[in-house]
């Protein structure tokens, strides 16, 4: 590695002040503490030693608890696409073919987002005169988890320039964001292109296929949503009756549980996020406040929503809210983003619960959306400093009371 | 007590017994052993004024050449100047050294071979009045050991204190057993207690280590509250007990005060001299032999490391690896420092150091980061900076590793922003540096935390 650093070293005046190339200062100090970590020390005064985390790790390892859900959802991308057009019935059947066909999908929107924001992200360093921060690793993995395979690349890429530049950039850059940056592209391409985001045909990639003869490509969601409406049968029993062309049992809890469902990439399989879960939280990268308080919220209101059930999806056994839709992906990656999430220890509690709360009354109450994470997530990152506020004013109340008392 | 502090605390006899679960030890190689080293003794000792946080405007009473004696006034602050700061030993003044702008920097003093001390007169506490008894200590160079909270600066002999804290123990990183530096100094203690009794208008509170037995040096000792205290670091920072004690409020003044200072006011009291004798420990990984020293305080350090080392490329650190602050190996020990470590200099590249797993400690469990599996060893530690400076951006690690009802990151922010307001309602009276360092070593953003707080205070002390 001599031979790099020689190379590192010798262009390095180049970049800084007074060189000729001063102004990419920082696209180059990205590039050079990827290769190696800097050699500089640690001042006269002060800690004298620092702990061997640095930012690159923490945003690397949440990149690393993503990727079960990536290898996971690229699998169900391929096996969704056979299942739809009668390529195969087992779920290990045709194995490679199904991770080729995800893997052809898959990795383009990966790279497109990443490119896309990388480019973002370094205009605005230059140009701003700030690092080029690590965040991205994680938002640039988030965003093509989130969306369903079949979304065009541009729209992707678009997508992620707008999130990353009006999420992020106008307030200031990272740590500064007021919203999850992954969670706007979502948004933004929820609402600008709703039909490749939104609706029954976009969930499982077709091609140039035709679907077999009775197939549906509805989501949990909305057949359960439909339920309630028509109210024939209990939302259980509609999950169990859907889709039995492909197999039976395709919306049982098992599976859905499983992930062996059509949906955006990543968040269907409610085991891999809680695989994601568990290394956030062994890491201690993110909070399992707010992973525990998402998940209870919503079981807690699914709960409520039982007991005041005058449809068929109030009447939903809590539980089925945990493994439909994104709400465990939601939770675990999303809602956990420290920038903007709550950022009191009390806090974190509340904001967790009130996002599993919300998720689930804008699911059951709500028939333009029929999932309730995104919305939930973003609302709760606008209220997030509230929250924090009224913490933090007890914390000051207390010290002022110890004064008086 | 606070409901986020994880303490428990309960009232016995007065005192009181805290356990505190928040924070982190940091296990270094090259504790020192408990033996007295027979290092050469050290020949210049110096006063360094920018060691005095809060003197202002230092007037140098010396000449180089000049001969002085132990307790002799070399250095008086115009804005405070009853207090006088003394040579710790007898000898010729060597170099007074300006830095930029004749910023005052060193007095430094060769030492005699036998230290002659300045005759001050013993005191009898008992016929003094309060205010006869702080000038006589401020008038002997003991006083600057006394530190006023808020702020940590020097205290003002006019202010009467509310409590006076002395924690009896450090859990800094390879800090001095006091038990055995300060063996033996059983009645400077009793004395320097007695005269701290009378300085206060409430109580001495001496706050011992309570995750084992009190050591004999302070267990007979009469007049203090004890409270004992027990948890990680920073359990031992005075700060933190003063938090769960008796915090300081706005407007309130408590002093605080290491057990060297108190047995240093002890012998002038008993014996009628500035003695700044004191044994220190002599740390760090890269020292061959790693153990106490007598020596006095201002101590050139080179005697105990030159010849010392088993490498190279060191970094000396008067005080431990926290708190403490970069010197040469020529140069001199820092007032309120009882320690020095010497580490390994970090000045290298590391391809992909970010990504390979290490065994380097780490507060964290993050990828790759492995130390949290043997949670027993003792590591060595150079002074790398492991990484660059980032946005805030993990929550919840400060909090974690303050235990004291006070949001560090809050804090932090508003002093970055400069919010008069919020910096105090935050909590700025009830810290100084050494309070939040360990946040400075956890942050992953690698913010310069302990001169934030040093900004903060000042921001609200010069307001």
């Amino acid at each position: 590695m001599k031979f790099l650093r020689d190379l590192l070293d010798k262009q390095k005046p180049l970049f800084e002040k007074g060189g000729k190339l001063e102004s990419l200062y920082y696209a180059f100090e990205a590039g050079e503490t990827f290769m190696f970590s800097p050699k500089h020390t640690t001042g006269i005064k002060g800690a004298q030693v620092k702990d061997a985390i640095d930012l690159k790790r923490m945003m690397i390892t949440v990149v690393i608890a993503m990727i079960p859900c990536l290898l996971f959802g690229m699998y169900n991308t391929g096996h969704q696409h056979l299942l739809a057009t009668g390529g195969t019935a087992g779920l290990w059947e045709n194995f490679g073919e199904k991770l080729g066909i995800g893997a052809m999908l898959v990795l383009p929107l990966v790279l497109v987002a990443y490119t896309a924001g990388g480019i973002v992200e370094a205009v605005f360093a230059i140009v701003r005169k700030h690092p080029i921060n690590e965040g991205f690793l994680v938002t640039g993995m988030l965003i093509p988890l989130v969306v369903p395979a079949t979304t065009p690349l541009w729209q992707v890429a678009l997508a992620t320039v707008f999130a990353v530049v009006i999420a992020k950039e106008v307030f200031g850059g990272t740590g500064m964001n007021v919203l999850n940056v992954a969670m706007t592209a979502r948004a933004f391409l929820y609402f600008a292109y709703p039909a490749q985001i939104s609706g029954d045909q976009v969930w499982t990639y077709l091609g140039d296929k035709m679907p077999v003869d009775g197939f549906s490509g509805a989501t949990a969601l909305s057949v359960v949503y439909n339920a309630g409406v028509e109210g024939t049968q209990s939302a259980v029993e509609a999950l169990a009756a859907h889709n039995t062309v492909l197999g039976s049992g395709l919306y049982e809890f098992a599976n859905l549980f499983m992930g062996w469902i059509p949906g955006s990439i990543g968040e269907t399989s409610t085991l891999m996020a809680l695989i994601g879960a568990a290394i956030l939280i062994a890491t201690g990268v993110a909070s399992w406040k707010i992973i525990f308080s998402g998940f209870a919220g919503a079981y807690i209101m699914g709960f409520v929503m039982n007991l005041f059930a005058v449809n068929e999806y109030m009447a939903l056994p809590p539980q089925y809210h945990w493994v439909m839709g994104g709400l465990a992906f939601g939770i675990v990656f999303m809602a956990t983003d420290p920038v903007s999430a709550a950022q009191t220890e009390t806090g974190k509690w509340i904001y967790g619960l009130l996002i599993g709360f919300l998720t689930v009354i804008i699911r059951v109450t709500n028939p333009a959306y029929p999932e309730g994470i995104m919305l939930a997530v973003l609302f709760m990152n606008v209220f997030a400093p509230l929250i924090d506020y009224y913490v933090v004013k007890a914390n000051k109340t207390r010290r002022l009371q110890r004064a008086t008392v | 007590m606070g409901r986020f502090s994880k303490a428990h605390s309960s009232k016995t006899d007065m005192s009181k017994i805290v356990k505190l679960k928040k924070g982190f030890d940091i296990n270094l190689v090259g504790k020192a052993k408990q033996e007295l080293a027979d290092f050469a003794p050290a020949q210049t000792f110096a006063i360094k004024p920018t060691d005095f946080i809060g003197l202002q405007r230092p007037k140098v009473l010396v000449n180089e050449g000049d001969t002085v004696k132990a307790g002799t006034p070399v250095l008086i602050d115009k804005a405070l100047d009853q207090v006088i700061y003394a040579a710790p030993v007898s000898g010729k003044i060597v170099e007074i050294k300006r830095g930029d702008r004749r910023k005052l920097l060193e007095i430094s003093i060769l030492a005699d071979a036998t230290i002659v001390h300045e005759q001050l007169g013993a005191v009898n506490i008992a016929s003094l009045d309060r205010d006869a008894l702080a000038a006589k200590l401020a008038a002997s160079g003991v006083w600057p050991n006394i530190i006023q909270r808020p702020y940590g600066i020097v205290a003002n002999p006019a202010d009467t204190p509310k409590s006076i804290f002395i924690s009896a123990f450090d859990t800094h990183p390879l800090a001095p057993d006091y038990a055995f530096a300060l063996q033996g100094q059983e009645k400077y203690l009793q004395a320097g207690i007695e005269a701290l009794a009378k300085l206060t208008s409430g109580k001495v509170h001496l706050n011992v280590d309570g995750s084992k037995a009190t050591p004999s040096v302070f267990a007979e000792l009469k007049g203090a509250q004890v409270n004992k205290f027990s948890g990680p670091h920073p359990a031992g920072n005075v700060g933190v007990q003063i938090h769960h004690l008796d915090p300081i409020n706005k407007g309130e003044i408590a002093w605080t005060i290491t057990p060297y200072g108190v047995a240093q006011i002890g012998k002038l009291i008993l014996e009628g001299v500035y003695d700044a004798s004191k044994v220190i420990a002599v740390t760090g990984s890269e020292l061959t032999k790693a153990a106490y020293v007598k020596t006095y305080m201002g101590a050139s350090v080179s005697t105990f490391v030159k010849g010392n080392l088993n490498s190279g490329h060191v970094r000396v650190i008067s005080g431990n690896v926290l708190t403490g602050e970069k010197i040469s190996l020529e140069g001199f020990l820092g007032f309120y420092h009882n320690q020095i470590t010497v580490i390994p200099e970090g000045d290298y590249y590391e391809f992909m150091g970010w990504a390979k797993p290490t065994t380097r400690l780490s507060y964290h469990r993050a990828l790759g980061l492995l130390s949290f599996l043997t949670p027993n060893k003792e590591f060595v530690m150079d002074s790398n900076g492991r990484g660059e400076e980032r946005a805030f951006v993990q929550t919840g690690v400060f909090e974690s590793v303050t235990p004291m009802d006070i949001l560090p990151v809050y804090l932090l922010k508003a002093i970055m922003a400069e919010d008069f307001d919020e910096i105090e309602e935050l909590g700025i009276y009830e810290i100084v540096e050494e309070d939040l360092a360990l946040c400075e070593f956890v942050d992953v953003s690698k913010h310069p935390v302990q001169e934030l707080v040093r900004k903060g205070i000042e921001l609200i002390q010069y307001s």
